[in-house]
């Protein structure tokens, strides 16, 4: 498809596309929202920047490929076992931190967050797999 | 102890690291740290000898009852000298030999781990942490034997040493949690405490059977023994570790050490010694008629080894005394008979027995270690061999049962001993040489050092015996529990021993003048043996695990049959049937619920979703399929969304968008749409779809009604904000409270999307 106008949105709707992602994959552990949402979003964007441009334009922007998302999310997850094991407690189990950040406020980070990120890059990297794999011609 | 075991993995990781330029030392370095470790053993040996063993024990998982356990003692410290020894010795002979090859860091890997192994198998006082070292052992050597792997004879052998051992090796492992099972435990004391119990109960029977499996095919006994000429194709070095000094001898190590434990009843008696000597006779009989070098030596090593079984199965003083001094008999000289065959060919390029000779004019060193180590095989004196020899004749003379049958099958098997001593002694090294011989060694006389010093404790050890006993007392009172004194003398008096001795020396010289002389003999003796024994055991054991392939795969076959659609029929009636069942007995058939009026718009819904699914099924046309399932899907959407289901809508939505892409992205790469079902076909597939789909109704309305136990659901809203810090129930259970189930939902996911990469991307390959 070559629409200008399709091609012109896709820029701008780029940075709405990917806050929207993000915003609901922080969001997710008290509204609605999380990982895997926010992993669809991201590649759901992707999906609409290919149907704007070319794949093989796009997947030439992508800095890291497909199948790094898999694999960086896996070992985020994996990360995200590593306080709880490390402190003697039951694998998986959440370890929380609290921080006060200037002007958000106090923030509570913990384990399960860094476990949705891992989910959020590998339901996008397993998404964008599929479209990139499907979409290349032979 | 436990720091040694760490220190050859390490090391041999740390070989990877070794400078190129500095690797050439990697081998020394290796050797180094055997004869570190040899005197270390030599300083425990006055300790041990005096009675006491060195016990050190590690909690592994206490929780099942596992633990470390090293257990040097009398009987392990033999061993255990003997490894570190003779790898010390192959260390420095490897280190020339395998100069010529590539990728000998790999080689050294695979060898210093092994060396480990086999160091931690002789110290286990634990059978599971045991048998785990009798694995690994079998793994490397099947990595050691298949190290020239661009040859395809030596991944075979590779394969079926691999097999053949790994078949013993599970047998083993039953053995050993049949007898855990008895004693309910896996260590070595408890096992040797409670040994009159283990040999009352009726598993003892199958247990002592599959443990001798395990042992047999290990130290290759018969019928298992073709492994070990298969084994042949490993380099030299290898021949001489693995293949004659250490990892055959693993199943003699574990028959010495179940000795207490199983040893002394009746079935022993009989089923050990049999084999023993079947394998000694065998062995001995065919290596007579072999041509290659290697062959005839490996043949011998077989013979050996069921005179050791042979001797531990007699369950009498003299004959464990025998062979715990044979044990070092052979370690010692068939090393260095192995080393010089590695020698040999390296100098004349071949292995054949026929295109050797003369090699005394260009190595006279050669010819003398040859000499040494072939009269310690022969049983000479004033050789090592010529005491062991004695034993296992006065051994056999008390036999409690079968004496003038085993005395008869021991001296043939000597007899022919002798014979192949001299015929390897007159054919490679004296006679006519024959091509590239006359070449002195050069660089390969580095080869000689290690036979050398093997040829010269074969001799010193025959000269004072008296050394030999400090070592081998202590592991008799192991392996017999009772004390024996022993002396070890090479001159025994006029008796009838030696006599037998003078025999089988000229009945042996005289079989070989008489094969020397007459060259033909032999050549016939071959045809006869190969009409006689004209079972191949290497032929027979491929064809059968072909045929054992195919055998499988056409059973598999009828339910892996490769067609999609059939996979699903079965699953869905599989299903279908399962669920009617349990419908039907828990609950009845009737319908339990109160129909309730939903507002229209829902009610309109549920009309359009039933509607697209009908469309989508009759269409006849794809892209008009695909955007009617995707109505289908996100109808379903807007009624979780009514019911306040928000994640699961989000999700459903871009999920249905995201398909409607990838389908039509797919829709490319299929054919135009063809009719390929039949009226029939489409019938019964009908029917199965609607089959279930009622099926799952009925499901459905049932579980509305069944009271599931309500304090998960109600923990998880209790506590999610509580514990976990988090006010969306449904993804506090995501990524908190069920996280382990959505850990194996992304593998899976990314498992999946590798799958489709690898397979839209494989190039058609005609076949």
């Amino acid at each position: 498809m070559n629409s200008v106008i399709l091609q012109l949105a896709a820029k701008y709707l780029r940075i709405l596309f990917l806050s929207f992602a993000l915003i609901a994959l922080v969001r997710g552990h008290n509204f609605p929202g999380g990982g895997f949402i926010g992993g669809l979003l991201a590649a759901l964007y992707i999906v609409y920047d290919s149907l704007a441009f070319t794949t093989q334009q796009i997947k030439k922007e992508l800095i890291v490929r497909p199948e790094h998302y898999i694999g960086s999310g896996l070992v985020c997850v994996l990360l995200s076992f590593l306080p709880s094991v490390l402190s003697g407690s039951p694998l998986m189990q959440g370890k929380w931190l609290s921080l006060d950040i200037p002007l958000i406020g106090v923030t509570k980070l913990g384990t399960p967050l860094l476990f949705d990120v891992g989910v959020f890059l590998t339901v996008m990297g397993v998404t964008l797999l599929f479209l990139f794999t499907l979409s290349t011609k032979k | 102890m436990f720091i040694i075991l760490i220190l050859y993995l390490v090391l041999a990781f740390a070989l990877f690291l070794i400078p190129t330029k500095l690797s050439k030392f990697n081998s020394l370095l290796i050797a180094l740290f055997h004869l570190c470790l040899f005197t270390f053993f030599m300083t425990h040996l006055p300790d041990v000898t005096a009675g006491k063993s060195i016990d050190i024990s590690y909690q592994w998982i206490p929780q099942l009852g596992l633990n470390l356990v090293l257990k040097l003692d009398g009987l392990s410290i033999v061993f255990v000298l003997l490894i570190t020894f003779i790898g010390f010795l192959v260390f420095i002979y490897a280190n020339t030999y395998m100069k010529s090859y590539t990728g000998t860091t790999k080689f050294f890997f695979y060898l210093t781990l092994f060396s480990g192994a086999m160091l931690g198998l002789v110290l286990s006082a634990d059978f599971i942490q045991l048998f785990m070292f009798w694995e690994l052992t079998s793994v490397l050597s099947f990595l050691l034997i298949s190290y020239f792997n661009e040859n395809e004879q030596a991944r075979k052998a590779a394969f079926q040493s691999l097999f053949v051992t790994g078949f013993g090796g599970l047998c083993l492992f039953v053995a050993i949690i049949l007898i855990g099972s008895i004693v309910d435990s896996y260590s070595l004391t408890d096992w040797m405490e409670k040994a009159h119990i283990i040999k009352e109960d009726s598993r003892y029977l199958p247990a002592l059977i599959l443990v001798l499996i395990g042992i047999f095919t290990k130290s290759a006994q018969f019928p298992f023994h073709f492994w070990l000429l298969g084994a042949m194709q490993a380099p030299t070095p290898v021949s001489a570790f693995l293949h004659s000094a250490t990892m055959v001898k693993a199943g003699i190590f574990l028959l010495a050490r179940l000795y207490p434990v199983l040893g002394g009843t009746p079935e022993w008696t009989q089923i050990v010694p049999l084999f023993g000597a079947l394998t000694m006779l065998t062995g001995s009989y065919l290596a007579i008629t072999q041509i290659d070098i290697k062959l005839i030596l490996a043949y011998t090593t077989i013979s050996a080894l069921g005179v050791l079984v042979l001797l531990l199965g007699m369950d009498t003083k003299q004959s464990v005394k025998a062979a715990m001094v044979f044990l070092f008999v052979h370690a010692f000289y068939k090393s260095a008979l192995f080393m010089l065959a590695g020698f040999i060919t390296k100098q004349t390029g071949t292995r054949s027995v026929d295109k050797i000779g003369g090699l005394i004019q260009s190595s006279p060193m050669s010819f003398v270690i040859a000499m040494i180590a072939l009269f310690s095989m022969a049983g000479l004196p004033p050789m090592l061999g010529f005491i062991g020899k004695e034993l296992i004749y006065e051994a056999k003379f008390d036999s409690p049962w079968l004496s003038t049958v085993l005395l008869i099958i021991g001296v043939t098997s000597n007899i022919f001993m002798v014979t192949i001593a001299f015929l390897f002694l007159f054919e490679v090294f004296l006679g006519k040489a024959k091509g590239g011989t006359k070449k002195p060694p050069g660089l390969y006389k580095y080869l000689l050092i290690s036979p050398g010093i093997l040829a010269l404790l074969s001799l010193g050890f025959g000269l004072f015996p008296d050394l030999l006993t400090q070592l081998v007392g202590p592991a008799l009172n192991i392996i017999r529990s009772d004390d024996v004194q022993i002396k070890l003398k090479l001159w025994h008096g006029l008796n009838q021993v030696f006599f037998l001795s003078v025999f089988t020396v000229i009945a042996g010289i005289s079989l070989f003048i008489i094969i020397y002389r007459h060259q033909q003999i032999i050549k016939v003796w071959q045809r006869v043996n190969n009409r006689l024994f004209s079972i191949n055991f290497t032929k027979v054991f491929s064809t059968g695990l072909d045929k054992f392939i195919a055998f499988s795969r056409k059973n598999t076959h009828l339910i892996q049959h490769g067609y999609n659609r059939y996979y699903i029929i079965t699953i869905i009636a599989f299903t279908s049937i399962l669920l009617v069942f349990q419908l039907y007995f828990t609950r009845g058939w009737e319908i339990e619920s109160a129909f309730t009026l939903q507002p229209f718009y829902i009610s309109g819904l549920v009309f359009i979703i039933m509607l697209s699914v009908l469309m989508s099924v009759l269409s006849k046309n794809s892209l008009f399929t695909i955007v009617a399932m995707a109505v289908t899907g996100y109808g379903i959407s807007l009624i979780y969304l009514y019911y306040s289901a928000v994640d699961l809508a989000i999700t459903q939505i871009i999920i249905e968008t995201l398909m409607v892409v990838m389908f039509v992205l797919l829709l490319r790469r299929l054919p135009k749409f063809v009719k390929l079902s039949s009226r029939n076909t489409k019938i019964r597939d009908a029917l199965i779809a609607l089959g279930f789909g009622l099926i799952m109704t009925v499901l459905a309305l049932k579980a509305i009604h069944v009271d599931f136990n309500p304090s998960i659901s109600d923990y998880f809203v209790q506590n999610s904000a509580l514990k976990a810090y988090g006010k969306n129930v449904v993804n506090v259970i995501l990524v908190d409270f069920r996280a382990l189930d959505t850990l194996g939902e992304i593998t899976v996911l990314s498992i999946a999307a590798l799958g489709v990469f690898t397979l839209l991307n494989v190039k058609k390959t005609k076949k």
